[in-house]
């Protein structure tokens, strides 16, 4: 009975979320009356043009704004505890294990100077009770669920000997190992090559469907979107302007800005008989 | 404690408390002349030893000249040649650095070994020898500072031309028929200078330190010209029962060598900052 | 005659240093021709690592390559001649991915797309300022964003700026290397309308380096497929890349993202 309502209740639920920043000039709000529910193994799409807001919703749910500048109103719940207002010492117990963060360059993302199995394993047993040795175990096993070959050897590389799309499944990897309940993936594509896009996506809907992680997913790519997401949030100068499930969105836009974006997509020749052939 | 120092400064204010320091020291130097009451080097044995008094504001020293004016008089050598070192060194790496990062392969290849050399060197010995060929002297010690520093700021200057070459704006000014000689003045020094103002004054602190710690050993500046190391090292005999003769120099030289280096940490958090920023 | 002809041009990186007499050289390009029309804008794609960029800098000029010739209206960019290669800079400009680090966080606008004009034309301070406002003015800035520095633009401003830069001195050809590539959906749309517009207007002829399929097909009238330093396939019509069996083609047109959910391959159920 437990398992059935948590199943359905809302994993992370954000209720009126105000960002503002104070500088030398005077208050200026980033981000205003952002309302959104993440359910159980399912996508929300967060899409909208560079500098609209979009980082800034991720970063406040994460907690890692500036608190001296920045001010965060309204509640965001994570499995019905609030989050905003916590210590910096209680969220770091929270992100990694309980929402992890998929960022858009991943050779950012890596300490240079230590292994990624060094940085895997910290993560792991910073989270965890493990020893070395398990933790070792579980970083191989999640690196094979992201297809990437000899992850015994691979632990032992350094970051920046292997390449953007490697590197962003291990990303990956490191953030389905411990199960997280909640992922937010900030233009996970982005900095990867075309032929790297799919397969990044197609492992983060893995975790998705065997973990049941909700996702969060910040695209300024429809494209990326459409792939991914059950519902959608399109977001125009610190807000949220539309929201609609993914296929409504796509066949009746309701919003003008939405429109828009739906406009600046591509224009390739693709008939559906070659993409159901793809 | 030099926590406690900053958080008195808090931030924003240690930048001009310092450069307002900095000033007045270098005003003393420069204005000594004018400024001392008395000759640094006029020997008066009659008044050898004085409490401070009018005519001699921080008394005299065992050969009865005037301590303030020999501070003073001191502040020129210490900080004189500090600058001198430093800008010497500075113009010597800023060209063999920025030429041999922006020419690359081979010429590149050969002055980084040469400093390599140098670097390998300890610098106490090369200052020993000078001063074991032509004698003590302070010419011999800023010679051989100066020789040892450049190969510093040689390698920091090639390190950022180098990962300047990368940024694409290198290979826009050429595309734009900008002129070798143009793009070195016009994209990669201004890039290199803001950088260079932070290593600078943690650069004058070390200066001013090894001249004094010179001149105390007895290798550096030789009596009777005043200048702080030496005044502590001539100081040293009468701790006992003078001691403000060693404690007047040596809280000069912490005063300049900590504004230097409290300047240098908020200029480099500064920069630092804004660096950052500009990624984003 | 073509406009640029790349004939049998081979590259490698990286051969013997001082000091370091191991040969450790990689071969980025090999035998690559391509010629390109005036008014005509050829595609080129590829995946990261496969030589496109090294590709752009050998035919901008920045890198010669070991073997093959580069001819600019039957010109050897790489010859011996000064004037030369003085005139064909002036026709051949380029604009880069990362808008950011095209431009000298140091300089305003105003000097940023003054740098070739100062270079090239002689020009009174007055006259160079009129050219630079009509410049931005043509690249939809204004007269207002003059004094300003890079960082107070954003990336899709700071890439206008880098395309008045390059269309300045009236060039030929451009080369773009990813231009698009790091701004979103939206500001790629304009900034490709903008090109299209350019190339109309002054009838120049554009290399269109990128890994994104749309952009090119958006923009190229004949594409390229580069694959480990190898040009895999050529076009004449763009259309052909939809039928081309070459597995290369195929894994690049596999990745395409069919860009509605309808459709979608990543999330079937």
């Amino acid at each position: 009975m437990s398992m059935l309502v948590r199943e359905q209740s809302n994993v992370l639920q954000v209720r009126d979320l105000h960002v503002q920043v104070n500088s030398k000039n005077g208050a200026a709000t980033l981000v205003q009356d952002i309302n959104f529910e993440l359910k159980r193994g399912k996508v929300l799409g967060l899409v909208g043009e560079s500098g609209c807001g979009k980082t800034i919703t991720s970063m406040s749910i994460l907690q890692l704004l500036d608190q001296k500048t920045t001010k965060i109103g309204g509640s965001i719940e994570l499995l019905g505890h609030e989050l905003n207002g916590l210590s910096e010492k209680e969220m770091r117990k929270i992100r990694g294990k309980d929402i992890a963060f998929i960022m858009q360059n991943p050779m950012n993302a890596f300490t240079p100077v230590f292994t990624i199995g060094h940085q895997f394993i910290e993560t792991i047993r910073s989270h965890t009770k493990w020893n070395k040795k398990q933790a070792t175990e579980l970083a191989i096993e999640a690196l094979c669920q992201v297809n990437l070959p000899n992850p015994d050897k691979l632990l032992k590389y350094y970051p920046f000997q292997l390449s953007g799309g490697m590197l962003q499944r291990v990303m990956i990897a490191i953030a389905a190992c411990l199960h997280p309940a909640v992922i937010i993936a900030d233009e996970p594509t982005t900095a990867l090559d075309v032929n790297n896009q799919k397969k990044v996506l197609y492992h983060l809907d893995k975790i998705r469907s065997e973990h049941g992680s909700a996702i969060l997913l910040i695209s300024h790519d429809l494209g990326v979107i459409a792939e991914m997401a059950d519902e959608v949030a399109v977001m125009q100068n610190g807000r949220i302007v539309e929201k609609a499930d993914v296929f409504q969105l796509f066949d009746k836009p309701q919003h003008e800005y939405t429109k828009k974006l739906l406009n600046a997509r591509s224009v390739l020749p693709l008939d559906e008989s070659f993409i159901h052939l793809a | 404690m030099i926590t406690s120092i900053r958080k008195l400064f808090i931030n924003q204010k240690v930048i001009p408390i310092c450069s307002l320091i900095l000033g007045i020291l270098f005003m003393m130097a420069i204005f000594a002349p004018w400024l001392a009451p008395n000759d640094p080097i006029a020997v008066n044995l009659v008044y050898k030893l004085q409490p401070p008094s009018w005519e001699f504001p921080l008394g005299t020293d065992h050969l009865g000249r005037c301590n303030f004016s020999r501070l003073l008089f001191g502040a020129r050598i210490s900080l004189g040649f500090a600058m001198l070192i430093f800008i010497s060194s500075l113009v010597i790496g800023l060209i063999v650095g920025t030429f041999a990062g922006y020419k690359g392969g081979w010429v590149d290849q050969v002055l980084m070994r040469f400093c390599d050399g140098v670097m390998a060197f300890p610098s106490l010995i090369l200052i020993l020898g000078l001063v074991g060929i032509f004698g003590p002297g302070l010419p011999q010690v800023v010679l051989a500072l100066m020789l040892v520093q450049w190969v510093y700021y040689a390698r920091m200057f090639r390190g950022m031309v180098l990962s300047l070459k990368e940024q694409n704006f290198i290979a826009a000014a050429k595309i734009s028929g900008s002129s070798q000689w143009k793009i070195i003045k016009n994209h990669i020094v201004p890039n290199v200078l803001p950088p260079l103002v932070v290593m600078g004054t943690l650069e004058m602190g070390w200066a001013i330190m090894d001249i004094s710690a010179m001149s105390f050993l007895g290798l550096g500046v030789q009596p009777p010209t005043p200048e702080w190391g030496a005044m502590i090292h001539e100081g040293k005999s009468y701790i006992r029962t003078n001691p403000a003769l060693m404690i007047y120099p040596g809280l000069m030289i912490m005063i300049v060598i900590v504004t230097f280096n409290l300047l240098g940490e908020a200029l480099s958090e500064r920069y630092g900052v804004k660096r950052d920023f500009k990624k984003e | 005659m073509s406009l640029l002809q790349v004939n049998e041009v081979t590259h490698s990186y990286g051969s013997r240093k001082f000091f370091n007499w191991k040969d450790r050289s990689k071969k980025i390009l090999s035998n690559i021709s391509l010629s390109i029309d005036e008014g005509t804008c050829l595609g080129l794609l590829g995946t990261s690592g496969a030589g496109k960029s090294t590709l752009g800098k050998v035919i901008l000029g920045l890198e010669r390559p070991q073997n093959g010739q580069v001819l600019f209206q039957g010109h050897d960019i790489y010859s011996s001649d000064k004037h030369i290669r003085q005139k064909i800079r002036r026709d051949l400009q380029a604009v880069f991915q990362d808008s950011y680090s095209s431009v000298n966080p140091r300089m305003t606008a105003e000097r940023i797309i003054a740098e070739p004009l100062e270079n090239y034309e002689k020009l009174t301070l007055a006259e160079q300022k009129r050219t630079v406002i009509e410049l931005l003015e043509r690249v939809g800035l204004s007269e207002e964003d003059l004094k300003k520095h890079p960082h107070q633009f954003s990336g899709g401003q700071l890439q206008r700026i880098n395309i008045a830069r390059a269309i300045s001195l009236k060039p030929k050809l451009i080369v773009l290397d990813e231009a698009v590539s790091s701004l979103d959906m939206v500001n790629q749309t304009l900034i490709l309308e903008l090109l299209k517009e350019l190339k109309a207007d002054f009838g120049l002829s554009f290399l269109f380096i990128t890994h994104d399929i749309n952009a090119a097909y958006t923009i190229s009238d004949r594409l390229g497929v580069l694959d480990k330093g190898e040009l895999a396939e050529l076009y004449d019509e763009k259309n052909q890349f939809f039928t081309s069996k070459h597995p290369v083609v195929n894994e690049m047109r596999d990745s395409i993202l069919a860009g509605h959910p309808r459709f979608r391959s990543v999330r079937r159920a």
